[in-house]
């Protein structure tokens, strides 16, 4: 049986230094380095003590599944194969989760589509499985490039849900992640999102912690539910589910599960807070005009601020780190003063936008918008220009833009 | 904070998970109290009133303790025991202290003992059937002991206590955390400290089922 802390100061087998994950993120020196995201997954994976990755091709999350093979040559991964799909993949993410395994593995776009049934089996079992998504077009005709439209099926499976700005946060969020999921009273999968290309195959400068220190290992003891066993729930619930037996108490039973699933979201709340700082960044909250977005539209959002300032126009920022749990409170109060609220998107549905939209009081603040989709650039003009449209000030068009 | 306080039912019939009504864990050192939280010198206090002012107090304990699969198991079983016997000796005539094992959580098809065994596919039997006023789960896996506590707090007016190994509970009623031998003896303690001092509630005992 594990003990982290009796292990905290020992070494692995590849000499790596077992760290308190508080001392190893917020004390220990950072070395800056210049990589692309994908290089930054394997990088963090160096230091995540993972026992299983699970990999399966498809864009844009291909090059950090394998060079996350790269580092079980190395000898940094307990195991390390390649699934039959992504439907499988995930399976097998629960198997060697339900074994007592720390999990993780990386998805894209229609392969998280096609392994979705697996995420809310993944919650309902408590498996603190970690998963990078690197969000991509889902819909025919075929794109692979970036679209954030595959998040908003992910918002309902049980999971947490976070969303990356920049290969900074995918490094620190994927460390910190295990640390949020794996608390015996969360104790869910993580999917970590970032926006597929603008965040995986850009280079940046980030700071690394030291390489020679890692995560203390999972301990499946914590876990709130057994380790695995055929007999008792949630296995046996796979293949004796309750919703065969017609009895009251075995819905009710079902009702108190799913329940203790968002309970669950609920507490990572606390845990994400203190990890995470936070579960939203905010700047010039005093502003009457607000850009509130996730992911990548955050930096374009930040970009369109400076913009509007040349321009003397005041504009705050909120950037959600958290999609589940969902930081209701924290936007109410970071938009109170707002007049106008905007909502760039990666998306064509918009489907933030009506997350805040039911989140804050007034929400005819809410401009959904603007989007883009398909694997569009959203270049902050067109935020500048939505914004000075809104408030009936002269915009330039960017609508002839490209022809 | 919340509103919102974690009380015997019957709640309703299909209660909130309290974590979802605003209702936080408390932190290392610290007790919850119907979702409030409080120091854990309080908690004993009020835990030790609870069992001895009621009908059939009544312990829970589930397979980390049930099974002697580490040596801190097999002490904290031997704790458990003996807060069993300290209820038995300090409750006054009427009362009906008892044990109850949660050995796993195998569904058990086609019907339950609710008088062996609680169980969390079937937690309401066992309450209902025995009358159970007051119970503590100690050793329960926390995803299995939540989905229990919510369904007794939905269909009974059973008062319940989590002695939690891990973050606590907030779907009882009271919740230690970090649950150890040490925090179980002192519950234990605290029972007999409180002997003959609590009146027993033996005429309105009652769990708001109909028989």
């Amino acid at each position: 049986m594990a003990d982290i802390h009796s292990v905290i100061g020992t070494k692995n087998k590849k000499g790596q230094t077992y760290t308190d994950t508080w001392k190893m993120m917020n004390e220990a020196p950072r070395t800056p380095s210049f990589y692309t995201g994908s290089e930054v997954i394997k990088e963090a994976l160096r230091r995540a003590s993972c026992d299983v990755m699970i990999a399966y091709p498809i864009t844009p999350q291909s090059e950090a599944a394998a060079l996350i093979g790269e580092l079980f040559a190395e000898g940094y991964i307990g195991d390390y194969f390649r699934g039959e799909s992504e439907f499988a993949v995930m399976s097998q993410c629960a198997g060697a989760a339900f074994g007592g395994a720390r999990v993780f593995t990386t998805t894209a776009g229609p392969g998280t589509m096609r392994a979705m049934e697996n995420f809310p089996m993944w919650s309902g079992a408590r498996l603190p499985i970690q998963m990078i998504v690197t969000c991509r077009g889902i819909n025919s005709p075929l794109s692979i490039q970036p679209d954030t439209l595959e998040i908003a099926y992910l918002l309902n499976t049980g999971m947490l849900v976070w969303h990356a700005e920049t290969a900074q946060d995918f490094f620190d969020w994927i460390l910190k992640g295990y640390m949020v999921s794996e608390e015996p009273d969360v104790h869910l999968p993580l999917a970590l999102c970032c926006d597929g290309f603008f965040v995986t195959h850009t280079k940046d400068v980030v700071n690394l912690t030291p390489a020679d220190m890692c995560l203390p290992p999972y301990d499946p003891y914590r876990s709130p539910v057994p380790c695995m066993d055929m007999e008792c729930p949630p296995v046996r619930m796979m293949r004796d589910p309750f919703v065969m037996k017609s009895n009251y108490i075995s819905y009710a039973t079902h009702a108190s599960w799913q329940q203790e699933i968002w309970a669950a979201v609920e507490r990572s709340r606390k845990h994400s807070i203190h990890w995470l700082n936070g579960l939203i960044d905010t700047e010039n909250t005093d502003a009457e005009i607000m850009i509130v977005a996730s992911g990548t539209a955050v930096s374009q959002g930040r970009e369109a601020i400076r913009l509007l300032e040349d321009e003397g126009v005041r504009c705050g920022l909120v950037k959600l780190k958290t999609l589940r749990p969902w930081p209701e409170e924290e936007i109410r109060e970071a938009t109170k003063n707002a007049k106008h609220i905007f909502v760039p998107e990666f998306n064509v549905t918009g489907w933030l936008a009506k997350e805040i939209k039911a989140t804050i009081p007034n929400h005819e603040r809410v401009h959904a918008g603007p989007h883009v989709c398909g694997g569009m650039t959203m270049p902050p003009e067109i935020i500048v220009s939505e914004i000075k449209t809104a408030l009936g000030m002269k915009t330039f068009s960017l609508a002839g833009r490209g022809s | 904070m919340s509103d919102y306080r974690v009380l015997p039912g019957p709640e309703h019939f299909l209660p909130p998970a309290a974590a979802s009504m605003g209702i936080c864990l408390p932190n290392p050192g610290e007790a919850h109290i119907n979702g409030v939280i409080a120091p854990e010198e309080k908690a004993y206090e009020e835990a030790a009133r609870q069992f001895l002012m009621a009908k059939v107090p009544t312990i829970f304990p589930g397979p980390l303790v049930l099974w002697a699969w580490n040596e801190k198991a097999a002490k904290k079983a031997t704790a458990v025991r003996h807060l069993f016997n300290t209820l038995v000796e300090c409750v006054q005539p009427g009362q009906k202290p008892m044990l109850i094992p949660m050995p796993d959580y195998r569904p058990k098809y086609p019907k339950i003992n609710p008088e062996v065994e609680i169980n969390p596919n079937h937690p309401n039997l066992t309450i209902w059937h025995n009358r159970i006023d007051c119970c503590m789960f100690i050793g329960v896996h926390c995803h299995q002991a939540n989905l229990s506590l919510k369904i007794i707090r939905g269909g009974t007016s059973c008062y319940t206590i989590a002695m939690c190994a891990q973050a606590g509970h907030e779907d009882a009623m009271l919740s230690f955390r970090d649950a150890s031998v040490e925090k179980i003896m002192k519950l234990a303690d605290t029972v007999k400290r409180l002997k003959g001092t609590v009146q027993p509630r033996l005429a309105s005992a009652k769990n708001g089922v109909s028989s």
